[in-house]
Parts: structure tokens; C-alpha cells; sequence
């Protein structure tokens, strides 16, 4: 019992249950899954749904934050891609031509990298600390987004490229498959090379791990690029799935969220250890929260407030030294008899 | 130079931090026009005494007097107050606030609560000229200047508040040789003005170039106050160091050093890099102990970094197995088979969170790449085969390195290097703060690697250690390579000779 109470991911699994809880208590119906035309719908469909390219953005942006670093640019970068995609498809004579649907992807996520790669190049080269460095592609990426669809909501009518956001596979939205194979991806490449045990010395002491010959430049690069194309596939995703790219406001406030995923799933903003799946844990718990303000009914007005409530009470949780405060707090309350047993035990 | 009345006296001070007796009833005195150096190696209590004195410590015990009345600062600004100014090694003013605004912030000329601006850049310009000779425009940001303007700036902010005490810790360790000299006419100046000044430095020519009286500490005890004129440049370093010159006579001869070390591992030649280290010639031979000796602050850990390329250097070339190579990067050195354990385990050594198994391949992985990853079976085996090999307690690699004791963490670092089979392991004091069972055990090993042809070079404080396993020692003393001494001719006292100088 102890050892799993320890376990890093104990407070993001038991959060998750409790909300699950609640919902279950609150209406049983939250939990029923229908199937109609071959694909499933549900409240835990929708949440693994649109939580898909949130949780794209959150492991890249794990391991940007696990080299001590983190990325404000990723929502621009979403905003962006996907006015690639989409300005690249409506420019063609066919827009559902599936040459053209991936030469559009491959263009937006190319581009996405290299926008990565430049918040790299910014951090490592140029030395620019990171929260600024991305904070200038945050600002003048949605303008960038803007040029590119020349301030209008370009709209594309291509079932080849509605698929990625709106289709389905084997009962599954085609994304949720999407984000388990970059998961999976980033999981492999972190754990089963070198470049886990890399960000996370870089990120944990820079300066010992220069000495004990760790590339960190090269290792930081690597964790901007992946994270500015993790944002890029989420761009995708999510202009497909409305089939139109909105410089404005597609992705917006992504950045935040993901950060928050990040930080419930266990990494710290000090960079080192990092929990890819404690970040997935994170997403759920994200999204869960959306979908159950939504279905509970609350006012649209107070929704924000509910849930910037949840996430103060998530991150407190997860805190020690708030844990034992409160436990102390709850001690002290009780009748005193308690307390000397509870002594007795800690003695034995 | 007759004796007055002392401005300043601290009797009998004790201080104690949890585990150190930091200070143990040390006496120090302090005359009125008279520049006061305040001398000892690491750890001999020579910023407690500064911190006891400027109110950051309370005293456990004893009493400080200023110009005959107890006086009991319980913070800088109270210190100050009564005419105790301090100016610490790091500036401690704003880079973008103007010269004058940091000379006479928190006491800005001010009518109806508005800051007179002209009056303010008028009286820190006076200020600057009147006392410290210097001319400059004090509208401009303190950062725009040179470190050793900023540094007379400091000076100048302590000297404002009618000061009778100037404290200087470490001020000339970032100044090049010409500001040093601007440095110390300014200190010669005040001292005719009849301040006090008390000077802590690690560069013994500087001790002998400016002050009048020294004062040695070591562990926390005094060891003794003396007029600069009287005391002897050897006789400081062993009362620095702290051997009794009497002793060096029955140096324990150790096996017979002979050795041919004409076959070079690494050779250094006219290596050097600005403001770090003179340029300095040193070969090391396959399976030799080359020893660093020095004071602190001499230069030796600046070398070694040169050698490793952690910094760059800018002058001279390296020569490895005869041909011309170059190390411009940790990395490079790494790959042409260098190793190097710094001296501060904690913020260049130990990467904390990480277990110790992780902090052992590290180095290993690193030379590897990416994708060439040791299988988590071969690290458990690499870690487990150096955790018996150095004793490393407790004996689980998968524990974070930061719950070992120092001592321990030093082996996971050693182990960290071992495990490349490196030429060449540079230790840069590898046993400093870790108990006498572990400094022993780190000492033989180090002797039975270079046995089976590794080459070491290794620095250490301790004049003791560095004797006992080298076959020869380079010296060094404010920032340059002085001397080298091999085989028959190591000697404590030749060491030491050559440690002192002059």
C-alpha cells in the first residue's frame, strides 16, 4: 500500500477516479457508450476526442519543460499549421485529391518543426531565456497564422482531409489513434534510446552534464522541434476536424492547458524527471473536468471559475507539504485520545 | 610602527553551526590607517569572522569593540550604521541603476520628496573624485563599466556612510593586473585618510604589495598576528597550511619513484586562457601522477579545466601520442579518452535527482550517443560491478545520488569516469569534504589505476595528500605555473618554497 501511495502517478490516477466518481453518482448516465454506424458515441468517447490534441501538445510540451525549458508558442504553432494545411488544399484544383491533402500535412508539419526549431535555436543559441524566446513566436505566430489565410477563416471542402480530425477507425475517432501513436512514438524514443536519461540530466544539471560530455544543445533542439510538431499535428487535427483554419483563434490557450497537464502529471517546471504518462493523466483529467462542467449543467458564465477551482485543488494535492498541513490541521481537530494512540503506533 | 589604541577589537569570539565549530575563541584587532590582511586556506573561519563582525551572525560568545564601546550589530545595515561598510567579492549593486543612483540610493537629496536629480549626480561625482581619484560619468548604468570600476564604486557607496571600518572580501579575484593597481592606490589613499581596512585575499603577492598587518586563521583558531615586515612569506604558508616548518625534515619517503615517463599521455604547451591562467607547459606521462599543489585561488583548478576544455583555452596547443590535437569541449576531451571530476560535486559533479545507477553511465552514455543506449541490464551490471568495486554505501543503484553521503557521491563520480576507461583522470580535489575511511580508500585507487598505466593529475589542497601519491608536482601561485618538482627532489619544504614565493 505504501509503495503504490508513493508511486508517482498515485494523486493523478486517484484525481481521475474521483471525478469518474462523481459523474458516475451524479448521472450513470455519463458512463453509457452507443454504437451507431460503426462508431461509438459517449461522454468517455468525447473526452478521449477532444482530448487528443491537447494531450499531442502536452507531450511535447513534457519534454520541452523536463530540459528546464517550456514553450508558449505551441498554440501559435497550432494556429498556424493548420492555415498551411488549409491554405495549401484550397489553393488545389481538386481539394480532395489525396496527393494534395498530404503534400498540405507534410507542408504544416515541416514548417511547425522548424518553428520548433527556431524556439530551440533562440534558447540554446542565441540564449534568450525560454519563456521569452517562445513568448515572441506566441505573439507574432497568430499573426503569421493571419498572413497566411490573409485574415480570413479559409474553409476547405475535402472528405480526404476531414478525415484526420472527424474520421473514424475500428469504432475510434481517427485523432485518438493519432495521439497514441506520437505517445507511444515519444515514449520509445525517450525510453528506449538514450534521450530520456539526456533531458532529463540536461534539464536536472546543466552544467554537470556538459562536463560529463552530454550534447544539451543538440538535446534541447531535439525537445523544441518535437514539441513545435507535436502542436503542428494538433493544428491538423483540429482544422480538420472543422475543415477551416481560424488564425484567430484555433489553439488558443492551448499552451496553458498543456502546461497544467504537464504539471499534474508529476514533471516539475524545474525540469529533470519527467512522466509522460502522468502528463496523459493530466490531459484526462483536463478534459474530464471540461466534459463534466459541460453535462452537470453548470452556467456557461461560472464554468472557467469551477474549473480553475478543480486545478487549484489538484495541484494542493499533489503538494507534500500541503498534504501534511492539512493532515495536521485534521489532527488537531480530533478528540486528544487519538493522538496518543496515534503516538503509541509510531513508537512501535 | 608604534602601537595605538586598536579601533576595533573582537575578543574571544565563538561561533558554531550545526557539526563545524566554525570560530573558537579568536582574538582580532584593527588599527585605525592601517591595511589588514586576513589570511587562511578554506574553511578557516575567515568569513564567519567578516559575518560575526558585520551583524549577519550572532556570536555564541566573546565581544566586539569599537573605539572602546560594545557594540552589537544584529544586521549589515546596523554594521553599517556604526561604521562597518563592507564590499563583497560579487559587486552587490544594480547593473542598470546609474553610478550615482547606486552610490547614494536609500539616501537620494530630496526636497518635498522628489529626488534632486542634479544634486544627487553632483555629490556622488565629488564623492568619486574627492576620495577614490576616480572621474567618471556617474549618469551613465553601473554595468556599462568594468568590473573594477564597479568594484571602486562599491567602494564608494560603503565609504558614504561615514565609514571607519572598510571590509574588502576578495575584491581583486575578477580584476586584471591594472586594476588591481587602481585598486590598491585607492585603498592606500583611504588608509591615509586614517580608515581602517580589513583585506581578505588568496594572492600572497597582493598580501605583501599592500597591507601592513596579517592575520592568520586556520580552523577556526587563531593561529597568529604579525606585521607584514616580520613575518616571512614560508612562514605564512605554514601557518597557513599548517605544518611546522620543523617537521618537513622527516619526510616519510614512500617506494621508490623511478619511472620512465617519456611516453606522454596529454602535453600541454603554452596553454593558457586570459584572465583565467598565464600560459603554462605540462606533460603527462602514461601512468603517472603528476600533483597540483597551490593555494587556493592559484590557478590549479583553472588549468585543469583548460585541460578538459570545460574552458576554452586561448592560447597553446595540446599534443596527445605525439600529434597536434585539439580540445575545445568537455565533449572532445571525452572522446580523446580525458576525464574530469570537478571540484564542486554538487553543482558540476553529481546530477542529484537522478539515481545513482543514471549518474554512473551517464559519461559512458554520452560517449555512446543516442541510439547506441546501454540496455537497462547491462547498466544494472556497469552499476553494480563499480557499487562493490568502490564500496559505494548503501549499495542500491537505484536510489537518487543525492541521498548519498559525500564521501560516496565522489564514487559515484569516480565510477562515472572509470567506467570510459579513460588516458587521462583529472581529479580536482577529489577527497575535499568527505571523512578520512573514504579519503584513503579514494587514495589507493587512485595509485592502483595509474599502476595499470592510467595517467592521473591531481589536485588537491592538502599539501599531505598530494606528497604521498605523486610522482611529480607542478606548483602553482597566483594564477601561474611555477614550478615543477619531480622524483628525489619532492620535498614538503620545496613544495611549500615554491607554494609561497617571493
Amino acid at each position: 500500500m505504501e509503495r503504490i501511495r508513493k508511486h508517482h502517478l498515485f494523486w493523478p490516477v486517484l484525481v481521475l477516479v474521483a471525478l469518474l466518481v462523481f459523474n458516475l453518482l451524479y448521472d450513470p448516465d455519463f458512463f453509457r457508450i452507443q454504437v451507431r454506424d460503426g462508431k461509438l458515441y459517449g461522454n468517455l468517447i468525447d473526452i478521449l476526442f477532444f482530448g487528443s490534441p491537447l494531450a499531442l501538445v502536452a507531450i511535447g510540451m513534457t519534454l520541452v519543460i523536463a530540459t528546464r525549458g517550456i514553450d508558449l508558442s505551441v498554440g501559435s504553432v497550432v494556429a498556424i499549421s493548420a492555415a498551411i494545411a488549409c491554405f495549401t488544399i484550397s489553393k488545389g484544383a481538386d481539394q480532395n485529391d489525396p496527393g494534395l491533402v498530404a503534400t498540405a500535412i507534410l507542408l504544416a508539419l515541416a514548417a511547425s518543426a522548424l518553428l520548433g526549431l527556431w524556439n530551440g535555436f533562440l534558447v540554446t543559441r542565441v540564449g534568450i531565456q525560454p519563456i521569452v524566446a517562445t513568448l515572441i513566436l506566441m505573439v507574432t505566430g497568430r499573426g503569421i497564422a493571419q498572413l497566411i489565410t490573409s485574415g480570413q477563416i479559409i474553409t476547405v471542402i475535402s472528405p480526404n482531409y476531414k478525415v484526420i480530425g472527424a474520421g473514424t477507425l475500428l469504432w475510434l475517432p481517427v485523432s485518438v489513434y493519432i495521439a497514441a501513436l506520437v505517445f507511444a512514438l515519444a515514449a520509445l524514443l525517450t525510453r528506449k534510446t538514450a534521450l530520456g536519461l539526456f533531458i532529463e540530466s540536461v534539464g536536472c544539471n546543466p552544467t554537470a552534464s556538459r562536463l560529463a560530455g552530454i550534447r544539451s544543445v543538440t538535446v534541447r533542439l531535439f525537445a523544441y522541434l518535437f514539441c513545435g510538431f507535436c502542436a503542428g499535428l494538433a493544428g491538423i487535427i483540429l482544422s480538420s476536424n472543422v475543415s477551416s483554419a481560424d488564425g484567430n483563434n484555433a489553439g488558443l490557450w492551448y499552451e496553458l492547458d498543456a502546461i497544467l497537464a504537464v504539471v499534474i502529471g508529476g514533471t516539475s517546471l524545474n525540469g529533470g524527471r519527467f512522466f509522460l504518462t502522468g502528463t496523459l493523466l493530466g490531459v484526462l483529467i483536463i478534459q474530464t473536468l471540461t466534459t463534466t462542467i459541460y453535462s452537470t449543467g453548470v452556467p456557461p458564465e461560472v464554468n472557467l471559475v469551477v474549473k480553475a477551482l478543480v486545478v487549484l485543488a489538484v495541484c494542493l494535492i499533489q503538494s507534500e507539504g500541503f498534504r501534511r498541513t492539512l493532515a495536521r490541521s485534521l489532527v488537531s481537530v480530533r478528540p486528544s485520545h487519538q493522538r496518543v494512540e496515534g503516538k503509541v503506533t509510531t513508537r512501535g | 610602527m608604534q602601537e595605538r589604541e586598536p579601533l576595533l577589537v573582537m575578543s574571544d569570539i565563538h561561533k558554531a553551526f550545526p557539526g563545524v565549530q566554525a570560530l573558537s575563541g579568536v582574538h582580532f584587532r584593527l588599527f585605525p590607517g592601517e591595511i589588514h590582511a586576513l589570511m587562511g586556506e578554506n574553511g578557516a573561519g575567515k568569513s564567519t569572522l567578516i559575518k560575526v563582525l558585520t551583524g549577519v551572525y550572532p556570536a555564541d560568545r566573546g565581544e566586539i569593540r569599537l573605539e572602546g564601546r560594545v557594540i552589537q550589530p544584529h544586521s549589515p545595515l546596523e554594521a553599517q550604521m556604526l561604521g562597518i561598510s563592507t564590499v563583497y567579492q560579487e559587486v552587490n549593486l544594480c547593473p542598470n541603476l546609474s553610478v550615482a543612483e547606486n552610490i547614494l540610493i536609500g539616501r537620494e537629496p530630496r526636497r518635498f520628496g522628489r529626488i534632486r536629480w542634479k544634486a544627487m549626480n553632483e555629490e556622488a561625482r565629488r564623492l568619486l573624485e574627492e576620495r577614490l581619484h576616480l572621474r567618471i560619468d556617474v549618469t551613465r548604468p553601473l554595468g556599462s563599466y568594468s568590473v573594477a570600476i564597479q568594484q571602486l564604486v562599491a567602494i564608494a557607496r560603503a565609504l558614504n556612510i561615514s565609514a571607519k571600518v572598510l571590509i574588502l572580501d576578495e575584491p581583486t579575484s575578477s580584476l586584471d593586473r591594472g586594476e588591481v593597481e587602481q585598486l590598491f592606490s585607492v585603498m592606500r589613499k583611504l588608509r591615509e585618510d586614517g580608515l581602517a581596512i580589513l583585506f581578505v585575499t588568496h594572492f600572497l603577492d597582493q598580501v605583501y604589495e599592500v597591507s601592513d598587518r596579517i592575520t592568520v586563521l586556520r580552523n577556526g583558531r587563531l593561529i597568529g598576528e604579525h606585521l607584514t615586515e616580520n613575518l616571512p612569506r614560508l612562514e605564512l604558508v605554514s601557518q597557513m597550511i599548517g605544518k611546522e616548518l620543523k617537521e618537513l625534515e622527516e619526510l616519510p619517503k614512500e617506494e621508490s619513484r623511478v619511472a620512465d615517463w617519456a611516453e606522454k599521455t596529454l602535453e600541454a604547451v603554452g596553454v593558457g586562457r586570459k584572465g583565467s591562467v598565464e600560459p603554462f607547459d605540462l606533460g603527462i606521462g602514461k601512468g603517472e601522477i603528476v600533483g597540483m599543489a597551490g593555494l587556493l585561488g592559484s590557478g590549479r583548478t583553472e588549468a585543469a579545466r583548460l585541460l578538459f576544455g570545460a574552458d576554452r583555452a586561448d592560447q597553446g596547443r595540446f599534443v596527445m601520442s605525439g600529434e597536434d590535437t585539439v580540445i575545445h569541449s568537455p565533449r572532445q576531451a571525452i572522446d580523446k579518452g580525458i576525464a574530469f571530476c570537478s571540484e564542486n560535486r554538487k553543482t558540476e559533479g553529481i546530477i542529484d535527482e537522478l539515481s545513482v545507477r543514471e549518474n554512473i553511465i551517464a559519461a559512458l552514455q554520452a560517449s555512446q550517443g543516442w541510439f547506441r543506449a546501454l540496455s537497462r541490464k547491462r547498466q544494472e551490471e556497469l552499476a553494480d560491478e563499480y557499487i562493490r568495486a568502490l564500496n559505494i554505501y548503501p549499495p542500491n543503484p537505484e536510489i537518487p545520488v543525492k541521498n548519498l553521503s559525500g564521501g560516496n557521491q565522489q564514487k559515484v563520480l569516480l565510477a562515472r569516469w572509470l567506467l570510459t576507461h579513460p588516458k587521462l583522470l583529472i581529479l580536482d580535489e577529489p577527497t575535499r569534504g568527505i571523512d578520512v575511511g573514504a579519503k584513503a580508500e579514494i587514495q589507493k585507487l587512485i595509485l592502483s589505476l595509474a599502476r595499470e598505466g592510467m595517467s592521473v593529475l591531481f589536485i588537491s589542497s592538502e599539501l599531505e595528500e598530494v606528497l604521498r601519491i605523486s610522482h611529480r608536482i607542478a606548483v602553482m601561485r597566483d594564477r601561474r605555473k611555477v614550478s615543477e618538482i619531480a622524483g628525489e627532489d619532492i620535498s614538503r619544504e620545496r613544495v611549500m618554497k615554491a607554494i609561497a614565493g617571493g
